[in-house]
């Protein structure tokens, strides 16, 4: 059966990818709603003989995330005859296993592993200008994290494409800002704070991760120095974090946090899911994949019913201060199927496999092509529409300089959470905390 | 062996000869029976070691190879307050739990040295905390220690009503410090129990037959014959309890990740903080690094102290 289809995609000289997402696109062309194309060509991929593929990448956080994945992977083969295994990794072991891919030049062909990793590794990996091309032209162009995530900086070469981001926007219950005399979450600071106030006041109080929690805790630290106009480092990577910019938004920690419900300096990343659910939290920033749990079971259907989303306060930046964690794809030269791998990335991406994907996760990784701004997804619920402009965020972790490994380890060592909750919790001054930020973050951007 | 023997079959004997002279070479055999053992030491202790060390002197990230820095990492460690934040929890909770380890292992010991009935049974629950594998008792701990979800604070605030509000378990600095040591303690009784009630077995009834018969009072046979008749099982004990303490990882990472702000941070979860999610393979050895003298004075002190035949014997300057 392998045999057939191989020697009939082999056949087709040129298209072979199109073929075959052809012939896979009939089966859902009813299903998948009209996402707007233009006509580009994909690259000539040749499929190289016997192609064997293996890819690790990220675990689940909604179930059919995997389920869809898995399914998308099954196509491909069934098209091309190419065998592809995936292995679905911790989110915390993905780093140290991109690491050893790269180091020892052996495992898996394709790494959908986290935002930087192939600009730590660019010169271990290929370059997929051609079909990130391809697939901006066709798709309408990529959202600015994906072409910011995706070429290398500074140049037009792409070594990552991104496949999705995930954000984490205000995930809030109507009726308790209601009640606190709010009709929505307002953009700016001092009104924030008023409703944080309020909110604590009437006993439904809302929490943001302080703890050692690599996503939560990040967003958090992010939110609070962009939307105060402040960065870590400038454009070139120097360290920029002791600004006035910066203590202000230490300032303002220290009159938010008592709003906050107690304990959110030891919340890892599940806990506030578990608060909210739990009817102990009110507001607090997560994934999609919070108001998907509470939808999905009928025990929270009340809660789900309640959930609203907002973007998260602006503060004095220019646009939304958040930005998202991207699922970067990424192939190593040591693959001996280099077609292969990226004729499967291209096809994961083409709109019959990658909208059902999306549509599936209830949007819980934003699209990265624009064109798929037209899924049906984002107006079957209007709840998530919020999601939708996720990777059209202007900032990235280690804003505003280069994206590099110094940026992840950072977040890694949570150098930026630990300079708000060692202000929120009293155990440094401001000023304090900065500079023992400052001194952290030189060491790893030297 | 025999001499004429080699002067009719001399070639092949001589050949034979080398080869069982040369087994039968006592230096040579103690080497060949040695190999198995040293090459294990070698391959799984000696070499993990001293690539800790090495990388110590290195700055050396996961993803690329480091170069020699010589001292700087430790320069930069004797400047961090996190640090030294995590030399002083280390040393706190290494104290600490061992003094209550000790203090409730030795009393349970005792207790389980009496005739109860069903004594194997209670002997096999006093285990259970030590089986159950540490990451699941971890996460158990971190459930009864939620901030919001706690058993302890709903019987207290629900049930008893005698607090108002739940106990913020892990979100304050010192609160989360004991509630760690809590659960170590909790963690390694049974170890340091059973260790204790096999040393009380070995002690001969006849010595507190004979106490009995001078008129010994309970506590005059628990100072001058449990107490000193325990002491040297109570050196290696300890020896390990310290050892275990100090170098503990799972406990502290699975309830807290070293949180709130680095201030339950041990040397072994800041080293792997640093070595591996942080990517920063040198600092995070050269952590490790700084735990090697700590555990060393540790080891020297139980034996050197605690195993002196003057003290187990309660003699005075011979």
């Amino acid at each position: 059966m392998n045999n057939l289809t191989r020697r009939m995609a082999l056949g087709l000289a040129g298209s072979t990818i199109a073929a075959a997402a052809m012939q896979g696109g009939e089966a859902w062309a009813q299903a998948a709603p009209a996402i707007p194309t233009s006509p580009a060509t994909m690259p000539r991929l040749p499929i190289e003989a016997n192609a064997e593929l293996r890819l690790i990448r990220p675990s689940r956080f909604v179930p059919p995330d995997e389920v869809i994945f898995r399914e998308s992977l099954a196509k491909f083969t069934q098209a091309t005859g190419v065998k592809v295994t995936a292995d679905f990794v911790g989110w915390e072991d993905i780093g140290s296993q991109t690491a050893v891919t790269a180091n020892t030049g052996a495992g898996p062909d394709i790494v959908v592993g986290f935002g930087q990793s192939p600009h730590i590794y660019a010169d271990k990996v290929i370059e997929l200008t051609d079909i990130a091309e391809y697939l901006g032209t066709k798709y309408g162009g990529w959202m600015f994290l994906g072409e910011k995530y995706g070429k290398k900086n500074g140049t037009n070469n792409w070594i990552g494409l991104p496949m999705g981001g995930s954000t984490g926007p205000i995930v809030y219950r109507k009726s308790a800002v209601t009640e606190a005399g709010f009709s929505e979450v307002p953009q700016d600071h001092a009104g924030f704070l008023n409703l944080m106030k309020a909110m604590k006041r009437i006993n439904k109080p809302g929490g943001f991760a302080l703890g050692n929690a690599v996503g939560d805790g990040n967003g958090t630290a992010n939110w609070l120095l962009w939307s105060h106009g402040g960065r870590m480092v400038d454009e070139e990577g120097k360290v920029a974090i002791n600004s006035p910019e910066a203590l202000a938004s230490l300032n303002y920690m220290k009159e938010l946090y008592p709003t906050f419900v107690d304990g959110t300096l030891s919340w890892l990343d599940p806990s506030n899911n578990r608060a909210f659910l739990a009817q102990q939290v009110f507001l607090t920033p997560n994934g999609v994949s919070l108001y998907f749990a509470a939808k999905n079971d009928p025990a929270t259907q009340a809660i789900a019913l309640d959930i609203e989303h907002a973007p998260m306060p602006r503060g004095v930046a220019a646009s939304t201060p958040q930005s998202a964690t991207i699922l970067n794809a990424m192939v190593f030269k040591h693959t001996r199927f280099p077609n292969a791998a990226k004729a499967l990335l291209a096809f994961m991406m083409e709109s019959d496999q990658y909208d059902r994907w999306l549509t599936g996760c209830l949007g819980y990784w934003s699209h990265p092509l624009k064109a798929y701004s037209s899924s049906a997804v984002w107006t079957s619920d209007p709840k998530i529409a919020v999601y939708k402009e996720g990777m059209n965020h202007r900032f990235w972790s280690g804003y505003s300089g280069p994206i590099s490994q110094a940026a992840g380890t950072v977040e890694s060592e949570y150098i930026m959470v630990q300079m708000y909750s060692s202000v929120a919790s009293g155990q440094a001054t401001p000023q304090e905390a900065i500079r023992n930020a400052e001194r952290r973050i030189r060491r790893y951007y030297r | 062996m025999s001499v004429t023997a080699i002067d009719t079959w001399a070639r092949p004997r001589q050949r034979q000869g080398a080869l069982a002279r040369l087994f039968d070479w006592k230096p040579f055999l103690v080497f060949i029976c040695l190999l198995p053992a040293v090459g294990l030491l070698l391959v799984f202790l000696t070499y993990p070691l001293g690539l800790g060390i090495w990388l110590s002197f290195t700055d050396t990230t996961i993803g690329r190879a480091g170069q020699w820095v010589g001292l700087e990492n430790f320069q930069y460690l004797f400047e961090e307050p996190i640090f030294w934040n995590a030399v002083f929890y280390s040393v706190f909770y290494t104290a600490v739990a061992t003094v209550g380890k000790f203090g409730l292992g030795l009393w349970l010991a005792l207790l389980l040295n009496n005739h109860l009935p069903f004594k194997s049974i209670l002997r096999a629950i006093v285990l259970l905390p030590w089986i159950v594998p540490t990451v699941l008792s971890a996460i158990a701990f971190w459930f009864i220690y939620d901030t919001q979800f706690s058993i302890i604070s709903y019987l207290l605030v629900e049930v008893l009503h005698v607090r108002e509000t739940n106990i913020n378990f892990l979100g304050e600095p010192w609160n989360a410090r004991w509630s760690l040591i809590a659960a170590n303690i909790w963690r390694g009784i049974p170890f340091v129990a059973i260790s204790l009630l096999a040393g009380l077995q070995t002690i001969s009834p006849s010595l507190y037959e004979a106490a009995l018969l001078d008129g010994a009072s309970p506590g005059q046979r628990f100072r001058y014959i449990t107490f000193p008749m325990l002491l040297p099982i109570l050196a290696i004990v300890m020896t390990f309890s310290i050892i275990f303490t100090f170098t503990d990882f799972q406990l502290v990472y699975a309830i807290t990740r070293g949180g709130p702000v680095n201030s339950t941070q041990i040397m072994a979860t800041l080293a792997f903080q640093r070595g591996i999610p942080g990517g920063q393979l040198g600092e995070g050895a050269a952590i490790a690094v700084s735990m090697i003298p700590f555990l060393v004075f540790a080891t020297l002190f139980s034996y050197f102290a605690l195993a002196r035949r003057k003290w187990q014997q309660g003699e005075s300057n011979d």
